[in-house]
């Protein structure tokens, strides 16, 4: 019943072991207990890999929606348990010194803009904005000239609203709200507006919303130190 | 000595737990507690959480060290960056039973629980417990606030409790 291993795998003497629980391990014995989770710097993926897979991963959020708000939201869906998890990782890498909790909301945007995107992305995000609007002081901007994951996507004219970066915005959703900092984040396409908007058409914001109890909070710890 | 593990998911929710007694100075790795005790581990760790969050705003670091006390019983925290709590409940052998050879005894982990020794050997057992925390959720199954059930996982912790411990 439970030989489901290809021919050859299963007869050796580690495979297809079946404790109480009917766990199964790997034929060769290493789970993903004996893998180390530092990696060698020059590891990366193919691009043209990333690319393929994202565009299946778009038409997959794409099918049954009704509205482009329920893609977006879809896509950034699929962002953030990625992103829950790359704050643990990501933390875990940092040398010993530097490896503490980001504990105020600037801390954690650094975190994102220098940690998460060089993971990413390779590099690191191009700017970091706080809104200047006095009304809505739970707003800030990480913003990306030339956003990866859209490098290989061509939106058609009747969904111009669509950003697909929706998806990187998820990632960034999961490290805010995995770090305790709950927060609404979406994707923007401000390309043609703004200086330098012909140089790169695809700029994208992400716009981060702070729940009003981070601030409220983040007002208490200044008080305090 | 007897220890008392545990990690405690974002919503208070425990998400794994393991009992083991100190394998230094011929300890036979052997929780002693008793089973009325076994049950107020359980509720000190929960009160324990009060502490822990009110020291972790203030302190960016992940291991906060003794966060409470509960008579014998000494909290020690480790906060991961996802506001995961590892939480050891350790506690010195009663009086009673250290009728010979407490000479030997008092420089040990387990006679002085305030003592940066024992720090510094708890603080070595959670990065361990830390990294193998952390390989658990690279597991693309693994969702947040999800128990942890693999053997492997707790093989690990218990191998880290004996290196330490």
């Amino acid at each position: 019943m439970s030989n489901h291993l290809p021919a050859g795998a299963g007869s050796g003497g580690g495979g297809g072991r079946a404790g109480d629980s009917g766990l199964r391990y790997p034929s060769n014995g290493k789970t993903i207990y004996h893998r180390p989770l530092n990696r060698t710097k020059t590891a990366e993926l193919s691009k043209a890999a990333f690319a393929y897979l994202f565009a299946e991963m778009v038409s997959y959020a794409q099918r049954r929606v009704t509205g482009i708000q329920e893609l977006e939201k879809r896509l950034n869906l699929q962002g953030h348990p990625i992103g829950l998890k790359l704050l643990d990782l990501l933390l875990f890498r940092e040398p010993p010194r530097t490896q503490l909790r980001p504990l105020n909301i600037i801390a954690l945007l650094h975190f994102i803009k220098i940690n998460v995107w060089t993971h990413l992305f390779g590099r690191q995000a191009d700017r970091l904005e706080k809104s200047s609007n006095p009304d809505t002081p739970d707003e800030f901007m990480i913003i990306d000239n030339e956003p990866l994951v859209n490098a290989y996507i061509s939106v058609p004219k009747e969904m111009s609203q669509l950003n697909c970066a929706a998806f990187a915005a998820g990632i960034i959703e999961g490290v805010c709200d995995g770090a305790g900092f709950p927060a609404r984040v979406t994707a923007h396409t401000v390309g043609d507006t703004g200086e330098g908007g012909e140089m790169w058409p695809g700029r994208t914001v992400f716009l981060v919303k702070f729940q009003p109890e981070v601030l409220e909070r983040e007002a208490l710890i200044g008080a305090k130190s | 000595m007897s220890y008392y593990f545990a990690i405690i998911g974002t919503q208070d929710n425990p998400l794994f737990e393991y009992e083991f007694g100190t394998s230094k100075q011929g300890g036979d790795g052997m929780a002693r507690f008793t089973e009325q005790a076994r049950q107020l581990n359980q509720f000190i760790i929960h009160s324990s959480l009060d502490i822990v969050e009110e020291v972790q705003w203030t302190n960016g670091q992940m291991y906060l060290k003794l966060v409470d006390r509960f008579f014998t019983s000494y909290i020690s925290c480790f906060l991961t960056a996802s506001n995961i709590k590892f939480l050891l409940l350790h506690q010195p052998p009663s009086s009673s039973t250290l009728t010979g050879g407490t000479s030997r005894t008092s420089t040990s982990i387990a006679a002085n629980p305030t003592s940066p020794q024992t720090e510094e050997a708890i603080r070595n057992f959670f990065a361990e417990v830390y990294e193998n925390y952390v390989k658990a959720i690279m597991s693309p199954f693994y969702r947040t606030n999800m128990e942890i059930r693999s053997p492997v996982f707790r093989a690990r912790v218990a191998a880290a409790g004996r290196k330490y411990l």
